[in-house]
């Protein structure tokens, strides 16, 4: 957990509203873990005020990728950055996905949809290192909200698509297509990241199928540093539930933990 | 060298700006990245005498310069501070002010004679301001009544100094600091959060799930510095300010108007260091402008 107020841009990748971050921080980069992720600071003005929550894409010893999609000013802002540019960066927080030390031959799912496809690039090449045989599902509203399926082809990572409206892989949700492979050959672990809706319907899917499976949570944060209590969501714990700080002690957190609401 | 020392008359700070409180944790959680002992002092978030569970989400809303929460004080109660919390925070090199709170005056004094029975507190900040807790807003420091009879019982029970937080909602807000000190509060602080309300157009609902919150962040910092300077010019105790706070020529700002010492808030999330940071913009403008001591320029405003 370091303030990088050093960290630099080193290149920048951009499809439609989808940016890809390459940055150099060697204190974040060395320290992340997949699933967790970085506080921004877009601007040094006062507006927007907040850092932005971004999960991390990537990560190694010269640094970390981040991949977003601009969803208001301040990720506007911030897809404003060029190669080059200094960037200032709170992380790596919060606890990230269990990857198990040896997985030989279990199978396991990754379900992202959208921008929610951000840390299961890191985690599939994790759990892939730790043994597992891994599938990545990929779901986004039309051809253009799938943006990173090269990189899942460049690392040996299996992907399978999905798009709402049939532009590109299977035609319908990413759940229904989990839906289906769960049918062919069932999954040992699941991991999901996406939209509240989506990971909603991805809980129904795996509860009815009894596969342990893990969410990573989004929330608009204050602080990410557990500080300001801003960005809680009902979890379930032995005594009862109650709102727990999404960046402190997420944001994975075991899908039966989870209590959804509307 | 600037003296950033600050006499408050009931407890010496070694320099003028402490972590406000709700936007500091307990203060461990800033340990990564802040040396809690460069701190003037700091205030833990605010304590029900039980565990609370705080309001649902939507909490929080980012506005223009600003921030408006609904946090609804969820805590851990006095027990588990006392506990878990209190015993690492006795060791800094830092004045460990605890914000207390209460449904009713009886669970204030509850809370205190609790803590009072705890080593490692250097003083209380008396939260009569929260406006997320009770419907509209309500809280003791909308009025001048409730406000001296509340401080008044807390006074003749506390071992320690209390500070009082003061409520920005109010038509006048040198008003209530009287009744508080009337009723023999050792400080003032000001202020707590501005009730706010933002709406989502689209769906036509209030962005946050209680409708209300408190706005804090640079944009009330105009409105607190009159407040603080209206109830300075009032009061003979001294006034902490505090009102979105940024940098030390903010700070500087509240210590002109009349604050013998400020509060950061707000900022605490945007750069978990920023009131170290602040601290020494502070001594550099000192520095800068031949002030040998930093307590030299509190309440120097001039005439316009």
């Amino acid at each position: 957990m370091t303030i990088d107020r050093n960290a630099r841009i080193l290149s920048v990748e951009s499809w439609g509203d989808y940016y890809l971050f390459t940055i150099e921080s060697p204190a974040v980069g060395g320290e992340a873990r997949p699933g967790q992720f970085v506080m921004v600071k877009v601007s040094s003005s006062p507006f927007p005020l907040l850092r932005r929550p971004l999960s991390i894409h990537s990560a190694g010893p010269v640094g970390i990728e981040l991949f977003f999609k601009i969803a208001g000013p301040g990720t506007e802002i911030l897809a404003g950055k060029k190669a080059g540019d200094p960037i200032d960066i709170l992380g790596p927080l919060g606890k990230g996905f269990t990857v198990p030390a040896s997985l030989d031959g279990k199978k396991a799912f990754l379900v992202g949809g959208g921008r929610g496809i951000a840390p299961l690039y890191f985690l599939g090449r994790e759990l892939k290192a730790a043994g597992a045989e891994v599938t990545v599902l990929y779901g986004g509203r039309c051809q253009r909200d799938i943006p990173l399926r090269h990189k899942f082809e460049v690392a040996q990572l299996p992907l399978l698509c999905s798009t709402d409206d049939g532009s590109f892989g299977f035609e319908g949700m990413v759940t229904e297509l989990l839906g289906r492979e769960l049918g062919r050959s069932p999954a040992d672990l699941l991991y999901v990241c996406g939209p509240d809706p989506m990971m909603k319907a991805t809980a129904q899917t795996v509860r009815a199928a009894g596969i342990p499976a893990e969410f990573s949570l989004e929330s608009m944060m204050g602080c990410g540093i557990g500080a300001c209590w801003g960005c809680v969501h009902r979890i379930r714990d032995g005594s009862g539930d109650g709102w727990v700080k999404i960046c402190e002690e997420g944001p994975v957190f075991p899908g039966d933990r989870i209590v959804w609401t509307d | 060298m600037t003296d950033l020392t600050m006499d408050l008359g009931f407890m010496t700070l070694k320099n003028p700006v402490l972590a406000a409180s709700g936007t500091f944790g307990y203060g461990l959680e800033f340990e990564p990245y802040v040396g809690l002992g460069q701190l003037g002092g700091l205030v833990v978030k605010g304590l029900y005498f039980n565990p609370r569970e705080g309001n649902r989400p939507p909490r929080l809303v980012e506005t223009p310069s600003g921030l408006i929460n609904a946090i609804g004080l969820q805590g851990v109660g006095v027990k588990a501070f006392a506990e878990k919390v209190l015993p690492r925070l006795r060791d800094l090199d830092t004045a460990v002010v605890v914000n207390v709170c209460g449904d009713d005056d009886d669970e204030y004094v509850a809370v205190v004679e609790f803590l009072d029975r705890q080593d490692g507190i250097a003083a209380y900040e008396l939260n009569i301001s929260c406006p997320n807790v009770k419907k509209e807003g309500l809280c003791p420091a909308l009025f001048a009544e409730p406000t001296f009879a509340l401080v008044k019982r807390v006074k003749s029970v506390s071992r320690r100094p209390v500070i009082t937080k003061l409520s920005p909602n109010v038509t006048d807000i040198a008003e209530v600091a009287q009744a508080a000190e009337e009723a023999g509060t050792d400080a003032i602080s000001l202020v707590n959060t501005f009730l706010a309300m933002a709406i989502d157009i689209e769906t036509r609902r209030p962005r946050l799930a209680n409708i209300f919150g408190g706005l804090s962040g640079p944009a009330i910092r105009p409105l607190a510095v009159r407040m603080v300077y209206q109830v300075a010019s009032r009061v003979k105790v001294p006034v902490i300010g505090m009102g979105g706070i940024m940098t030390g020529a903010d700070a500087l700002e509240f210590l002109i108007a009349g604050a013998s010492a400020v509060q950061v808030g707000t900022a605490n999330f945007v750069d978990p260091d920023a009131a170290v940071r602040i601290t020494s913009e502070i001594a550099g403008w000192c520095q800068a402008h031949g002030v040998a001591r930093v307590r030299d320029i509190v309440g120097t405003v001039r005439a316009a």
